[in-house]
């Protein structure tokens, strides 16, 4: 089905350009990944596949920041690119570039009590509140996915969901054979019976 | 004699580099009052222009999903920078359809989005100031809405929706194009886009009839509202004078004759085009829709079958059914309506059309696909039908058929930079500059295959390419109607004179 095509494998885009969806494609799948393994610290146990998902999940994260980056220098480097991209644009992929940073700086270099993290998580989740380990990768990297969440619902990220309402995507063609009527335009048609052969 | 630079097309296709308001000068002729009231627009711009432009604006949200999903949905990728033809022959930034989208963006996200209304800087949104609406005037008419951006889109984002909504929005607060809109009024007023009057229409009919007796020595009728008729003919007014569309049309009468059925045209509905699509019109749309349902039911017509026209295809394939139908009383064993091509399609796998493919071996030939029957249509029973029946026909017509290249061609054909309302003289500039890339790809068949003509099968691709190929160097009768390759290869039964050039 198109829209499946559209949403796994970004088929519009491969016909369109090769390197934005390589860019593009690997920073999504290197998403999914990263976030489905987050999924571990949010369960007990941790359900089975999660634990598959795990050794690639942590090397999504590096996939996920070159994509990013090679994003970014495209908005910089394509004067056609650099032409239409705007403030929001670039903050976007700063926000993401910071949280992925953050979160691998946390992996490899300045661990956080994670034992304790997913004490605190469950404790949200069962109503029963632990102390959060207090490092400040951690809060800037829970705060920045925050921003991002609360930015969400306003900004181009609505892409997300608007991929599946898209209407050049997802109906179906056959307007010979069925009447595809809005309620606004059915009101048209009384019209028409009244008028009858004017 | 034109006093701008025409693109090279000896060269292969390049991005061109950014060309800041290259285009900028060009805006089309504006529609007078009466073109204006005519349709129930008003007249000139209204006073409170700016508020009457927003509550319009919130009322195609309200109606259109696609424009909901289309404001909102852009990440700016970058896809579709390199993808018009009108950016691609012109250079000037805003004719990449993001950047063209985003005029009407701006406006949404300043009036409709809550980051819009408190950082607008932030996120580009901007008011709608005079400049501005300038600017939608501008590159919302340089936009021939063929759709060709929304192909590479990840959303599937179609700026022809876009533009057809900014200009539903301009012409209700009384900035319309006169082009259109004086069209859309002929067509009320006297029932096809060239105000060809009945009497003309019957009299050039018969003067067609003569030529092809006094051609092939076989009686061909070409008949006007003729009452219990099986088929309704309905085509765009073109047909029935301009080359070469006329030889298309000759081409039609030939098959139906062949065919043995009886048809008709009607002097009421003399007009497949609806120019109410390019102005994103739905209330005129159906009026004009409702002139061929009309016409259906007064002559009592079995079938409607539409001539070669390209927007005109769209609209009946896409649209008639949902505007004017239920066409119950009409016969369901035919699709309804049906393409000339279909038929002629049809007939041709049935064995029942005697073709000398030798009569066309004076030409090699290649086919544009029209973008909206690409893009926006159908034909047959299964998708791509809408590339694979012409093409068909042609090859069953023809010894010589060379395709263009593949970046080029079916659902990524290029416009032939006259469409969706900007074949008017006043356009002249950006329709000469946006037929480039379409002129390339002809250039390189030229060249490897030696291709002499290109087919086509709509009446506004026919008249831009004879307009603006002798700019490139070619002749402007090397386009021809893919059913004058029909007319010229098919073998009437009785035929005397051999028609070969």
């Amino acid at each position: 089905m198109r829209m499946a095509k559209e949403v796994v494998f970004f088929e519009s885009l491969f016909k369109a350009n090769k390197w934005t969806w390589l860019f593009g494609w690997v920073f999504h799948a290197a998403l999914l990944l990263v976030v489905l393994r987050h999924l571990r610290y949010f369960t007990e146990p941790v359900w089975f596949w999660v634990t598959w998902v795990q050794p690639y999940g942590m090397y999504a994260g590096f996939a996920m920041l070159a994509g990013l980056a090679a994003l970014w220098v495209r908005r910089f480097a394509v004067e056609r690119i650099r032409y239409i991209s705007g403030p929001s644009d670039h903050l976007m992929l700063l926000l993401l570039i910071g949280i992925v940073a953050t979160g691998l700086m946390m992996k490899y270099v300045v661990h956080t009590d994670i034992i304790a993290l997913k004490a605190f998580v469950l404790g949200l989740i069962y109503f029963d509140w632990q102390p959060i380990p207090a490092d400040a990768m951690l809060l800037i990297h829970l705060g920045l996915v925050f921003a991002l969440m609360i930015v969400f619902p306003f900004s181009k990220l609505l892409h997300a969901p608007g991929v599946f309402f898209s209407p050049g995507r997802n109906q179906a063609d056959n307007p010979r054979e069925k009447r595809h009527l809005a309620p606004w335009a059915a009101a048209l048609d009384a019209g028409r019976q009244k008028a009858g052969g004017k | 004699m034109a006093d701008y630079d025409i693109p090279s097309i000896t060269v292969p296709t390049e991005i061109p580099t950014l060309k800041r308001g290259a285009m900028e000068h060009l805006a089309p002729y504006a529609a007078a009052p009466a073109h204006q009231q005519a349709l129930g627009f008003p007249g000139e711009l209204v006073d409170d222009w700016q508020a009457k432009a927003i509550d319009k604006f919130s009322e195609l949200l309200g109606k259109s999903r696609a424009l909901q999903v289309y404001m909102d949905s852009c990440v700016k990728c970058g896809a579709c920078t390199d993808k018009c033809h009108y950016f691609l022959g012109s250079g000037d930034p805003k004719n990449m359809p993001v950047a063209r989208q985003d005029l009407m963006r701006k406006v949404y996200r300043r009036n409709f989005t809550w980051t819009g209304k408190l950082v607008p800087w932030l996120v580009g949104a901007e008011d709608l100031t005079e400049e501005l609406l300038d600017d939608w005037y501008t590159y919302f008419h340089q936009c021939s809405q063929c759709r060709r951006c929304s192909v590479y889109c990840p959303y599937g984002i179609d700026t022809a929706e876009i533009s057809m909504a900014a200009r539903e929005i301009m012409n209700h607060i009384g900035k319309g194009q006169k082009y259109c809109n004086e069209i859309i009024g002929k067509v009320h007023q006297i029932g096809n886009n060239l105000g060809l009057p009945e009497a003309a229409l019957i009299n050039t009919l018969e003067g067609l009839e003569e030529d092809i007796e006094e051609e092939t020595g076989v009686k061909v009728r070409l008949p006007v509202n003729v009452e219990g008729a099986d088929i309704l003919l309905v085509t765009p007014s073109a047909d029935f004078f301009a080359e070469p569309h006329v030889d298309g049309l000759i081409g039609y009468a030939k098959v139906f004759h062949q065919a043995g059925v009886s048809w008709t045209l009607s002097s009421y509905a003399s007009e497949a085009a609806n120019f109410a699509l390019f102005i994103g019109s739905y209330e005129q749309m159906k009026l004009v829709a409702e002139r061929i349902r009309k016409a259906a039911e007064d002559l009592g017509v079995k079938r409607i079958v539409f001539g070669e026209c390209g927007h005109a295809w769209r609209v009946a394939y896409s649209f008639l059914n949902t505007l004017a139908g239920p066409f119950d009383f009409l016969d369901p064993d035919y699709p309804i309506p049906q393409h000339i091509c279909e038929f002629t399609y049809d007939l041709i796998e049935k064995g029942e059309l005697t073709l000398d493919k030798s009569a066309n071996d004076h030409m090699t030939l290649t086919y544009h696909d029209s973008c909206n029957v690409a893009r926006g249509s159908r034909m047959g029973n299964s998708p791509g039908g809408q590339f694979e029946i012409p093409r068909a026909i042609i090859r069953a017509c023809c010894n010589n058929f060379v395709d263009m290249a593949a970046d080029t061609i079916n659902e990524k054909t290029f416009c032939c930079g006259g469409g969706g309302g900007l074949l008017t003289d006043d356009l002249l500039e950006i329709r000469t500059k946006g037929a480039a890339p379409r002129m390339r790809a002809l250039q390189e068949v030229v060249e490897e295959h030696g291709v002499t003509h290109m087919a086509a099968i709509c009446a506004i691709c026919k008249s831009q390419f004879g307009k603006v190929m002798p700019a490139y160097g070619f002749d402007m009768d090397a386009v021809v109607s893919v059913h004058q390759l029909v007319s010229n290869a098919i073998v009437l039964d009785g035929q005397t004179i051999d028609h070969a050039d």
